[in-house]
């Protein structure tokens, strides 16, 4: 019995540790919108990018203010219940510096597709090994996930 | 030892008897597996939607695989749901007799264009407290339900008109009416004198489906069984077939089988529907509930309506006649092209096949044999088609396949027979395990039957399964019909005892199917969309719980301060926008059920605690691989005490309270 129950926290601990593993990587890198003038050619590897429809997504700048007031709105109903604004992880990961992590087309593509994004991008299921939570599909339109795009770029500090 | 011998003696016994199966025939042969076959996420071709008889559900089947997808919830409550039991839901079961919780369920109606299936909704009538709901197929959840005043025993119904204008309801008991229409207190025995019968016509909004009580026609008394609307020709007449014309107050399985011939009424509507626009029914009060569902607030409201148009077709001479037919007849079909209709004497030796062409003939020759209570009765033999000789023993329910043939339900003799309408001739034979009541061939009441099988709703099963104790299931059956021979398929159990059934092809409803409910549009006046907004009110002893569900935790899942004496209401919406994603909510010594959640959708549980503690709540719905980590608590304090009312989740989960 007693060597079960060590085995058990063991394994708790084990997972514990895997699930708090999402750390905050976004000091130090580069500013979002240089990160927009990348190539659009079509590369066969991970382009970083995500699978989807996005491949070419034009930024704003400065940012637009509607969208993010737009985004705000879609954040408070169907992502805040899991994702802070810190860079705290909770269900998900904080988005505190996430448009520095990933580029605004993988935000996108992460957001309206996910199930195949969970099955093929090898950034989300690096995610959801440490999530253990399958992000749900929120079924964002393609304005949705433009604003929210815009709402974190604003969290983020981008003017 | 002893023990051992006894046990294996036993185990001996039982064996005996499971193995043998009486030498039951199976009645399908091997190469009848590769017919219903459906690979193992493959869809199926058809939908079934049967009745859920005693059950008062309708139930949803696969063909040909037999697979059962889902219960409806109508006229029953459903804890699993929380049908019946959640705030938005109770009024769905309320009526003039207040809430009443079962139901008996026997024919499901689909919606019709052009006398063809239209995919949009269907329609099952309550028996017992006669009512008629309407089915969403794009939730597969009942929306509307409306109660049929002046009625006792809603058997014929809702069989619909051909571009779903209305569906039908008649009495099956008629009672005392007196000229306010109330149930007077008067002897049994006065039957004749005192006890009248009535049809209704339950309108459907084109555009919503929305019913609406059209118009009722005082009848005489005795006992409406089934009905069929014309269809083509015959678009503008509803047929009722009519039993204890002998208007028998006790046992009617003698005093009701004295006469030779029955009646099948024909109804004009569309003659009545003009006399109502104009203005020439008489309005009755009377005291009945309409109750709906918005899927826009995920609640359901429910009004007392207190009046009907009602027509005397002794007033007005052309809206109903009688067709003699034979023996107490049951079934009343009409085939697909509107020129006949078969009347089933369910203690007859022959089908009658009525000719609508004859009918209005000797409608208008006035080849009448009488009256009845000032009805005209036509003359048997100027109305008949034919007949169909020797066909088996105590036909029910006849269905159609498009190709000119005719397939009857018998059940004293458990079988189906094929016949051909034109010439009235018995063309296939086949059984059925055991008992037939109604049968089923895909869009078999329509314009446009989609053929291929026929299914068999059978009362007895014995020794078809392994034995579930004294009650045992009732089946469904399938056989194919392409070719000139029927084909028993497959065997499968069904929910309830099935009365009727429809069939519809599977892409007819597939494409219209809603996944989510979207949180934006939802505007239920507790809903809480976004965690943000999630919180606790109280208003004097009522509080309330504005509470979210999202893979994997409520919001909020700490509750303080709730008091002795309060009455708690749980209002969870589930954020999540994903199909299939449903979230449950249950709470230890809730008195009434838990709740399903849909994505999207808001719905309340209500919650009188009964001694004071600390109360888990959790999700029953398994959602997550952290399903099991989906719980809180409440904690209930003593009256007047002065814990205040606090909530949280987790320690950043939820923005501070207000102070």
């Amino acid at each position: 019995m007693k060597r079960k129950i060590v085995f058990g926290v063991v394994l708790m601990a084990g997972l514990v540790m895997a699930a708090c593993g999402g750390n905050d990587s976004a000091s130090g890198e580069a500013n979002t919108s240089s990160a927009t003038s990348e190539n659009t050619s079509n590369q066969a590897a991970d382009d970083g990018k995500g699978v989807g429809k996005f491949t070419n997504v034009e930024l704003t700048n400065p940012l637009d203010q509607k969208m993010v007031s737009a985004g705000k709105l879609v954040y408070d109903m169907k992502c805040g219940s899991c994702h802070r604004l810190t860079n705290e992880k909770l269900v998900g990961p904080g988005w505190k510096g996430v448009t520095s992590r990933r580029k605004p087309e993988w935000i996108m593509n992460f957001a309206t597709n996910v199930e195949e994004m969970l099955a093929k991008d090898p950034n989300a299921m690096a995610m959801l090994e440490e999530c253990l939570v399958r992000m749900p599909n929120q079924n964002l339109s393609d304005d949705d996930a433009r604003h929210v795009l815009e709402f974190m770029r604003n969290n983020d500090g981008v003017k | 030892m002893n023990r051992l011998v006894v046990v294996a003696a036993v185990m001996l016994t039982v064996f005996g008897v499971s193995c043998k199966n009486k030498g039951q025939k199976s009645g399908a042969g091997k190469e009848a597996a590769a017919k219903v076959y459906v690979e193992p996420g493959k869809y199926d071709e058809f939908y079934n939607i049967v009745s859920g008889g005693f059950s008062g559900q309708m139930s949803v089947y696969g063909l040909p695989s037999g697979r059962l997808f889902r219960v409806i919830p109508v006229f029953s409550v459903d804890p699993t749901t929380g049908w019946g039991y959640s705030e938005e839901t109770k009024p769905m079961l309320n009526t003039a007799h207040g809430f009443v919780p079962w139901d008996d369920s026997h024919h499901p109606a689909l919606s019709v264009t052009s006398g063809a299936h239209d995919g949009r909704w269907a329609f099952i009538n309550a028996n017992n407290t006669p009512r008629i709901a309407r089915i969403d197929m794009k939730t597969f959840r009942t929306v509307d339900i409306i109660e049929i005043p002046n009625s006792s025993g809603n058997h014929s119904s809702p069989f619909i008109t051909q571009n779903s204008e209305y569906v039908v309801a008649g009495t099956r008991f008629s009672y005392p009416m007196d000229d306010d229409n109330s149930n007077p207190d008067v002897p049994i025995n006065t039957y004749k004198q005192n006890f009248k019968g009535t049809v209704s016509f339950v309108s459907i909004d084109p555009k919503t489906g929305n019913m609406g009580l059209g118009f009722q026609l005082l009848l005489p008394g005795f006992n409406f069984d089934l009905a069929r609307a014309g269809k083509l020709k015959s678009g503008d007449w509803v047929f009722f077939s009519c039993y204890n014309t002998e208007q028998a107050n006790t046992l009617l399985e003698v005093n009701a089988s004295q006469k030779d011939k029955d009646f099948i009424m024909a109804v004009n509507w569309k003659k009545c529907e003009e006399l109502v626009k104009a203005g020439k029914a008489t309005k009755k009060a009377v005291k009945f509930a309409h109750n709906t569902y918005s899927e826009e607030t995920h609640s359901a409201k429910s009004e007392i309506l207190k009046e009907v148009n009602m027509l005397d077709p002794k007033d007005f001479p052309g809206l109903v006649y009688f067709m003699p037919c034979p023996k107490s007849p049951h079934g009343c079909d009409v085939d697909p092209t509107g020129s006949y209709i078969v009347g089933s004497g369910k203690l007859a030796a022959v089908i009658p096949v009525f000719s609508f062409d004859k009918m209005l003939k000797a409608i208008e020759a006035k080849t009448f044999e009488g009256n009845f209570e000032g009805i005209p009765v036509l003359k048997y033999d100027a109305v008949l088609h034919g007949e169909v000789k020797k066909p088996g023993l105590g036909p029910l329910h006849t269905e159609f396949d498009g190709n000119g043939f005719a397939y009857t339900s018998f059940f004293v003799s458990s079988e189906i027979v094929k016949w051909n309408i034109e010439k009235l001739e018995v063309v296939d034979r086949v059984p059925t395990y055991y008992s037939i009541g109604h049968l089923c061939v895909p869009g078999g009441p329509t314009t446009k039957p989609h053929g291929k099988y026929v299914i068999a709703y059978n009362k007895i099963t014995k020794d078809r399964y392994l034995p579930t104790g004294p009650e045992l299931t009732q089946s469904a059956q399938l056989y194919s019909i392409e070719g000139d021979k029927m084909k028993l398929l497959l065997d499968f159990p069904t929910i309830g005892e099935p009365h009727y059934a429809e069939a519809i092809p599977a892409e007819m409803i597939v494409k219209n199917s809603v996944k989510i409910f979207k949180i934006e549009d939802n505007k239920h006046p507790y809903a809480t969309k976004g965690e943000a907004q999630a919180r606790v009110e109280r208003k004097g002893n009522e509080v309330h719980v504005y509470m979210t569900s999202i893979r994997s935790h409520f919001t909020p899942d700490n509750i303080e301060g709730v008091k002795m004496g309060d009455v708690v209401y749980f209002h969870v919406t589930n954020l999540e926008q994903d199909w299939d994603v449903p979230h449950g909510f249950a709470i230890k010594g809730a008195n009434n059920a838990e709740l399903l959640i849909m994505p999207g959708e808001t719905a309340t549980l209500k919650w009188t605690p009964d001694r004071i503690g600390v109360f888990p709540m959790y999700c029953t719905d398994f959602c997550s691989a952290l399903h099991q980590e989906m719980q809180g608590y409440v904690r209930v304090s003593p009256a007047g005490s002065s814990v205040p009312i606090t909530f949280s989740t987790g320690a950043t989960a939820t923005p501070e309270p207000k102070k």
